[in-house]
């Protein structure tokens, strides 16, 4: 039986693709733009020298990167290296606690009966019904209102006083992705053929050992999708981290939006590119290794 | 006895485990939404502080009651959001609906590329996605330039358009911005959709017009009643968007939070201001899920 498909849904399907990709093969072109003002597209820079232009120049002829000359200035840009330092540690740290609590709470959830399961259920769909920027006010609240009382107690001053920052942004990040990790995970444990479990422990394994021998590895795929799903919500978000972020805790999406409202050059575009380029790579390796733990 | 002792020690463990998770959305999620409520009833003091007293004030000045009279600024803004919100997932849905067709019907080798290129987008930062959007709209940017390129082949006169900053913008970049949140869930639905039932319809004499409207879309529902609150929620409470393509001109409740908390330093108003967004918000999700059940109903019957 042949599927009979209209082409005007081709032709649709085509020019929705396009809308998706047009901003995207715009960035990454501008990231080659001789003109500083990156308005209009100047054609690359093809001079090789071996000095880096003037800052002043509104045209780069030549650079000794040549085409990458913006990817080049992009390593020497200390608070660009210092924002996605930030980006990366609050991501890795968020992802790692928020993975390993959120999966805890699935296996609680899907296998036992406590006091306060249904309590547990409905608080954790208030992230994923509420909007963000409510969630970012209430944590900024909090905190404000629990760092003023800490520091009047205990009577901090200057440099020693409690304030916002790489911490309260990281706690932040962990509260809206735990919902999110015990989802996917709670998903996996649903498909569970608990006859494994009991079988391990038939043969004399102890739970614990049953835990890391047995159910383990087959929710991992689920623990892996979890994980890479708390990671990239970290990276993306703004709102939170605009509300609950302090001085020195800067993320790049803070700093994009920072030089937005200010000059941008062709630099922002080549991280950009640097930017999805990493991302493809990421996914590329973990498509890569789920298909080899399948 | 045994069973007695398991069930016991199952509580315990269950509550071990959900001990962290319980803790950490009691304090950073419950304890903050509390105390916004709390925040919403109060006032401004002269430094900027709160001041905790209970007073519908601050509700009353979103609904436009002042003591001089009638102020319609705040509603205008709320009205703005939930009417910006309703043309973005209307038009989100529409745009989606297609591609998501068309990957639930191409055949399965393809299915995951296509899937896959409808993620990386998404995958690209989402303030990123609003700068490339400036560069395509502004007045020297790609848009206009390609347009003033095919007007000179043509031998038209041309003068730029004034695409950014501007309202028109600032839907653009919605759309963009939640575009694949609709596309996922309709494509999940559809995928689901039994080839055989295409053929029934076709057998039973139905014509393209009416397969679509009376197999595809309705099995086709659960898919956009889920995306619709994917992409409206975010839509309603996001400020970044209209912050940048609409150059401070477009005011949505979300900026209006945002500075009230920031620039203002009236976080009593804010965080009133917060609760209608978060009302209004539960409102349209509880009425759009109960009217999809009562449509349901109709599909069985």
């Amino acid at each position: 039986m042949t599927k009979r498909r209209s082409p005007w849904v081709t032709l649709a399907a085509i020019l929705v693709y396009v809308f998706l990709y047009a901003p995207i093969v715009v960035l990454v072109i501008f990231s080659f733009n001789s003109s500083r003002t990156n308005v209009t597209f100047a054609g690359p820079i093809t001079g090789f020298s071996a000095e880096f232009p003037d800052p002043r120049t509104s045209v780069v002829t030549a650079s000794p990167c040549g085409p990458f000359h913006w990817f080049c200035t992009l390593a020497g840009n200390r608070e660009l290296i210092n924002a996605a330092r930030n980006t990366l540690t609050i991501a890795f740290t968020s992802t790692l606690i928020s993975t390993t609590i959120g999966t805890m709470a699935a296996l609680a959830l899907q296998r036992y009966q406590f006091p306060v399961k249904t309590f547990s259920e409905v608080s954790l769909y208030i992230p994923i019904v509420i909007p963000e920027i409510v969630m970012g006010i209430g944590i900024l609240t909090l905190f404000g209102a629990l760092f003023r009382f800490l520091n009047a107690s205990l009577g901090l001053t200057g440099d020693g006083r409690l304030a916002m920052g790489i911490g309260t942004v990281i706690l932040s990040h962990i509260a809206f992705s735990v919902p999110f990790v015990t989802l996917v995970v709670r998903a996996r444990l649903q498909g569970f053929d608990k006859a494994v479990e009991e079988a391990a422990m038939d043969l004399y394994a102890n739970e614990w050992r049953t835990f890391w021998r047995v159910t383990l590895p087959i929710i991992a795929p689920g623990v892996l999708s979890g994980g890479l799903l708390a990671f990239t919500l970290s990276l993306d978000d703004f709102v939170i981290t605009f509300f609950t972020t302090g001085p020195g805790a800067t993320t790049l999406p803070i700093y994009v939006y920072g030089l937005l409202r200010r000059i941008t050059t062709p630099e922002l575009n080549a991280l950009s590119t640097l930017w999805i380029a990493l991302v493809f790579v990421a996914v590329f390796i973990t498509q890569r290794l789920e298909r080899r733990a399948a | 006895m045994l069973q007695r002792l398991r069930a016991s020690r199952d509580r315990w463990l269950g509550l071990v485990l959900i001990a962290p998770t319980l803790l950490l959305l009691t304090a950073l999620l419950l304890v903050p939404l509390i105390l916004v409520v709390i925040t919403s009833f109060g006032s401004r003091s002269p430094d900027g502080n709160v001041i905790y007293t209970f007073s519908f004030e601050n509700y009353l000045r979103l609904v436009g009651i002042t003591a001089e009279g009638f102020d319609p600024l705040y509603v205008e803004i709320l009205w703005r959001s939930v009417w910006l919100a309703v043309q973005t997932t209307t038009l989100v849905i529409v745009i989606a609906f297609p591609l998501a067709y068309f990957v639930a019907r191409a055949p399965a080798r393809w299915r995951n590329l296509f899937l896959f290129l409808i993620l990386v987008p998404l995958w690209t930062n989402f303030v990123i996605r609003i700068y490339a959007w400036i560069m395509i709209l502004r007045n020297q940017g790609v848009l206009n330039s390609l347009l003033g390129w095919a007007a000179s082949l043509v031998g038209l006169p041309f003068q730029p358009l004034d695409l950014y900053p501007s309202a028109g913008a600032v839907l653009v970049g919605m759309i963009y911005e939640f575009l694949p949140f609709m596309i996922l869930p309709i494509y999940t639905s559809l995928e689901k959709i039994d080839d055989s039932l295409f053929e029934a319809a076709a057998d039973l004499g139905a014509n393209a017009v009416r397969t679509f409207l009376r197999v595809t879309l309705p099995l086709a529902l659960p898919g956009i009643v889920a995306g619709t609150i994917l992409v409206f929620i975010p839509v309603m409470g996001t400020f970044i968007v209209s912050d940048i393509l609409g150059g401070r001109q477009v005011i949505l409740v979300g900026n209006l939070i945002q500075r009230q908390f920031l620039d203002a330093r009236d976080a009593a108003f804010g965080s009133a201001a917060s609760i209608i967004l978060m009302a209004l918000t539960l409102v349209v999700t509880v009425f759009y899920t109960r009217r999809f059940g009562f449509g349901e109903e109709i599909v069985k019957a």
